[in-house]
């Protein structure tokens, strides 16, 4: 048993130095009050001086309260016995059941070797087509749903957490809404997905240093998962409240902010979250799906900027729909038209073009220019465009989704019109 | 050896106090409790404590841990083998290192970056009795296509007499070749290998010139309008999504050089997998064998740790100067050097340096100008020519050139390629914006470029003024529409048109448009300038705009043919047919 220390001699923030030797970067601290415990972390060492990040907040910490060091990092539960459970930032359960008896791992493992990653060649189906037919999801590959406050950017991957071919489904909530969480749980138990969900949730409510834990913890857990040969889609809600837990540290930290308060590190803070996303050769993979609000809309926002360059590619959720020009799936083309249907490719770029050439005719209308009889055809295909394939609601397997698109397209155009390969017409243009 | 203990930990960043002295730079390995030996570098020296930043996950690491100098700044061990490695930012061997630690790294494991088992066909020049210094060759091996030489190491003081010399046969790295006896009578055993520090740059060559010969990457708007020369530097900035790394991995795969160095610098992992996995199933387009025969990669991606990143970048280009010591011509990519200035803020905060614009340290812009610089065509001690040139991309926060690494940058490179949103929302590949990009180089390489076609330098930049004049008549034309625009201006506007979509972009995915040979340029310029100087008669701007629509796929379709094909001449014919209609 290592000593108790007693004595706390400053506490800023979510941080308090205590005097301890012995002690390693990166411990597990028990900080006991009269009636409440807490975890801390060791995050910094300065001679005898060590700063401890708490976990539970420093409100109501006497400085003469009792410090344990653990002689462990953070551990997380790993284990079947995890499936269809509900735990907070700290890794309690909070669906009321018993602490699941499983083995411990440490979060915020090691790197993967680049040397051993492959190409990734397999895609996800998630049934909705604005993702599986413009933007399809690939295994391994990691996304951020671009969305302003107030989009339902939950309901969006809540949907893709209930379709999506995966085996477990691991949900990182970090200031989540309690209404959220409710929906989240009750979404999962309705639709009968609970018993291959495991969810980590940082309510709003919740002390801030608990919400940095949550993505280490989720990945952790679906990285043995993923290394036992299960296919693990991580959902991460939502990344922009994990950046300014971030921020709010290092500012208690007394780190110098590189721009709008946030952390110089936080482009490889997000990154090292990220990249976990993976697929094993010969095992399984994590596919990483995570939601970034953005302040003010504004994409050069610091955390959507730096996301940006970490993800492969984007989904922007723009007036309750994936908007088709500004989302990008980076990886789509190692799976489109290879893994999928011949016709997706041209099908995919027809669509978006003529798509795009009627929103031209609509500015074209809005700033009272003449209406052609194309630019009708456009405004006719646009109308069906949206109604049948870009509403959240639309469900439906790619293939259907592919057959949709041709019905779409013959409704409106001739062939000819749509610059689609004669052999692709000949085989899929819907007979009159 | 000197020796330390652990006093203070916070990050990356230790604070050792130490016993004697200790140099600044070097090494040191801090004994974690768990057994490891994570290899740090000394980074500030104060009294009898100095601080070291940790090139290894720090979990775990305690006051009073034991930490040891080497004595040794960091280095890069040199010596053949090091093509078609994969090494991270530290030099070690990551493939070797997943069959030592499997999937995921380890910290504190470090693998020889040249492997000592294997054996190399010698084949000595120098002669007993001759004299020789630091530089000096004493024979060769052969590497891939190349001839591996193999010097007298950089770092031997004084000069020295050859006492003997191996016989023409295989040895490996670690055996000796050649027995040197010092004028102070000492001896020394030279093998081909040897160890250079990272930081310094390697000078041994006689003199630098001025690079005035074009490094030809096969992208048009490159070589035509913005050139990178042999031994030049260029950089290439650009917010997310604007196609900066299809752009470096076809720089990558088509530039006209002997070696290239892909430098992954806290980019996605994903991206340098495409390349080595990729690379050695793809032909090199100068030699018929594979891509990953000229290639080597520095990957220490964006999830690795931050204080190898700074390292990968020193790493690959010290590995450059080492093959330009050859007589080669090296490349380095480096992706992206925002990454690297990133991890020198992260370092400065933790230092508590006072921070410049955007907490980025004072010193950004001088170590970004020392990386540059070391880029350079030089011609050896022994005759002939080498080079390196480096092409590094930038990745400003939210796409805006102003910040303090694209500037520090853009001042000290010869070329910048800006790309922008607005070119790659436009879907116009390569998104390098000709309005708002430059390079110094045409001038310099006006000789060489002179061999290309007389006037080269000229008509390109009659070139360019079309492209501002369309510019400027675009700009008008969105204010007053098509209807205010006189014929005149509007042909000028669509001949810039005719010119950005047939010359400037180019279909990376196309197996023949990505690539394209000076020579090939060159031709299809003039045919695109006489377009340009050609009087069109059109009946009206819906005439004019159906001609160059015409005009545009034919054009494609004819660089869309294979050089000298069957269709390219059946297409050059169209072309033809309506000059002369």
């Amino acid at each position: 048993m290592r000593e108790i220390i007693t004595k706390i001699d400053e506490i800023t923030g979510n941080i308090a130095t205590l005097k301890a030797t012995g002690v390693g970067l990166g411990e597990l601290a028990l900080l006991q009050s009269p009636g409440r415990e807490t975890l801390g972390q060791v995050i910094s060492l300065n001679g005898e001086n060590v700063t401890v990040q708490v976990f539970g907040g420093t409100k109501g910490i006497s400085t003469n309260d009792k410090v344990r060091f653990l002689g462990h990092p953070m551990m997380v539960k790993y284990g079947n016995a995890l499936l269809g459970r509900i735990f907070n930032g700290s890794g309690v359960p909070i669906d009321g059941g018993p602490e699941p008896v499983e083995e411990e791992i440490p979060i915020g493992g090691p790197s993967f070797n680049p040397a051993n990653r492959v190409i990734p060649k397999q895609m996800i189906r998630t049934n909705i087509p604005m993702i599986d037919v413009f933007n399809s999801l690939v295994v391994s590959q990691k996304l951020p749903i671009f969305s302003i406050p107030g989009e339902p950017y939950n309901q969006l991957l809540a949907r893709v957490g209930m379709q999506a071919e995966a085996d477990i489904i691991v949900l990182g909530g970090m200031g989540l809404k309690f209404d959220d969480y409710t929906f989240f749980k009750r979404t999962f138990e309705e639709s009968g997905v609970m018993n291959r969900v495991i969810m980590f949730i940082h309510l709003a409510s919740d002390p801030v240093v608990e919400c940095l834990l949550v993505p280490d913890m989720a990945l952790a857990v679906a990285e043995r998962f993923a290394e036992s040969g299960k296919r693990v889609l991580v959902l991460l809600t939502d990344m922009t409240n994990f950046s300014d837990s971030l921020k709010e540290i290092s500012i208690s930290m007394e780190q110098i902010p590189s721009n709008r308060g946030y952390p110089g590190d936080l482009y490889s803070q997000l990154a090292a979250r990220y990249e976990k996303a993976v697929d094993i050769e010969g095992s399984g993979d994590i596919t990483i799906l995570a939601v970034t609000t953005m302040p003010g809309d504004d994409v050069t926002h610091p955390i959507p900027d730096n996301t940006g360059y970490i993800t492969e590619g984007q989904f922007y959720l723009r007036h309750g729909v994936i908007d088709p020009f500004g989302s990008l799936s980076r990886l789509k083309q190692n799976v489109v038209s290879k893994a999928t249907r011949r016709d997706h490719n041209d099908v995919m770029n027809t669509m978006i073009r003529l798509y795009s050439d009627c929103r031209e005719s609509r500015n074209k209308i809005a700033m009272g220019f003449k209406v052609s009889k194309w630019d009708e055809t456009l405004l006719a295909y646009g109308q069906d465009f949206e109604r049948e394939l870009m509403d959240l609601n639309v469900n439906m397997p790619i293939e259907v989704a592919l057959d949709r698109c041709w019905a779409i397209l013959a409704r409106h155009f001739e062939p000819v019109q749509t610059g689609l390969k004669d052999e692709l017409v000949k085989e899929f243009w819907p007979a009159q | 050896m000197g020796m330390g203990r652990v006093v203070a930990a916070y990050g990356n960043m230790v604070t050792v106090a130490f016993e004697g002295s200790v140099r600044q730079n070097e090494v040191a390995y801090i004994l974690a409790a768990d057994g490891s030996r994570l290899k740090s570098e000394v980074i500030r020296v104060r009294g009898d404590r100095c601080n070291v930043q940790v090139f290894e996950d720090t979990r775990d690491i305690r006051v009073g841990d034991q930490v040891e100098f080497t004595g040794d700044l960091l280095v890069v061990e040199l010596g053949p083998g090091l093509l078609t490695q994969i090494y991270d930012g530290l030099q070690n061997p990551l493939p070797k290192l997943s069959q030592a630690t499997g999937l995921f790294l380890k910290r504190g494991v470090y693998i020889d970056p040249l492997d000592r088992e294997a054996r190399w066909d010698f084949t000595p020049t120098a002669k007993v009795g001759a004299w020789v210094e630091a530089g000096d060759i004493l024979g060769w091996v052969p590497e891939g296509k190349f001839q591996h030489q193999i010097f007298v190491p950089f770092n031997f003081i004084g000069r020295a007499e050859i006492v003997k010399m191996a016989e023409k046969g295989f040895y490996t790295v670690t055996d000796t070749v050649a027995e040197v006896k010092g004028e102070d009578g000492k001896l020394h055993q030279l093998t081909m290998m040897q160890v250079w520090p990272i930081k310094i740059p390697l000078k041994l060559y006689q003199e630098r010139l001025l690079p005035d010969q074009p490094l030809v990457t096969g992208c048009r708007v490159i070589d035509s309008f913005f050139p990178v020369a042999k031994g030049g530097t260029a950089c290439i900035p650009g917010p997310f999504g604007s196609g900066k790394t299809v752009l470096q991995q076809q720089i990558s795969r088509y530039a006209e050089v002997d070696i290239i160095i892909v430098a992954a610098c806290g980019e996605r992992a994903g991206e340098v997998v495409e390349t080595l996995r990729e690379f050695p199933h793809l032909e090199d387009p100068y030699t018929g064998g594979t891509l990953m025969d000229r290639t080597i990669i520095i990957c220490n991606t964006s999830s690795m740790p931050v204080a190898a990143r700074e390292a990968s970048i020193y790493t690959a280009i010290t590995l450059g100067e080492y093959y330009r010591q050859m007589g080669l011509h090296v490349l380095i990519l480096a992706d992206s050097t925002s990454r690297w200035a990133q991890a020198l803020r992260e370092m400065s905060g933790r230092l508590e340096e006072i921070p410049g614009e955007e907490a980025f340290p004072a010193y950004l812009q001088s170590r970004i100008a020392e990386f540059y610089e070391r880029a350079g065509f030089v011609k050896l001690k022994g005759g002939g020519n080498g080079s390196v040139s480096v092409i590094g991309t930038v990745s400003p926060a939210g796409g805006n050139f102003e910040e303090p690494v694209t500037q520090g940058t853009l001042a000290v490179v010869g070329a910048f390629l800006g790309l922008t949103w607005a070119r790659s929302n436009a879907r116009r590949f390569p998104a390098i914006d000709p309005l708002i990009s430059w390079s110094k180089y045409p001038e310099q390489m006006k000789e060489s470029l002179a061999k290309v076609d007389p006037h080269w330098v000229e008509i390109i930049r009659a070139a360019q003024k079309f492209i501002h004049q369309g510019s400027e008549i675009k700009k008008r034309m969105d204010v007053v529409g098509e209807e205010g625009t006189s014929i005149g201006d509007f042909l000028i506007y669509l001949k810039a048109e005719f010119l950005d979509s047939v010359y400037l972009q180019q279909n990376a995915f196309d197996a023949v448009d990505a690539y394209n040979t000076m020579e090939r340029q060159a031709y299809t310029f003039r045919m695109v300038e006489k377009i340009l100087k050609k009087d069109i008669a059109a009946k009206d701007k819906d005439d004019a705009r159906d001609i160059f629509f015409r005009l545009t796929a034919l054009f494609k379709n004819w660089n869309a043919s294979a050089w000298q094909s069957d269709e390219f001449k059946r297409f050059e014919s169209q072309i033809n047919d309506f000059l002369r209609g």
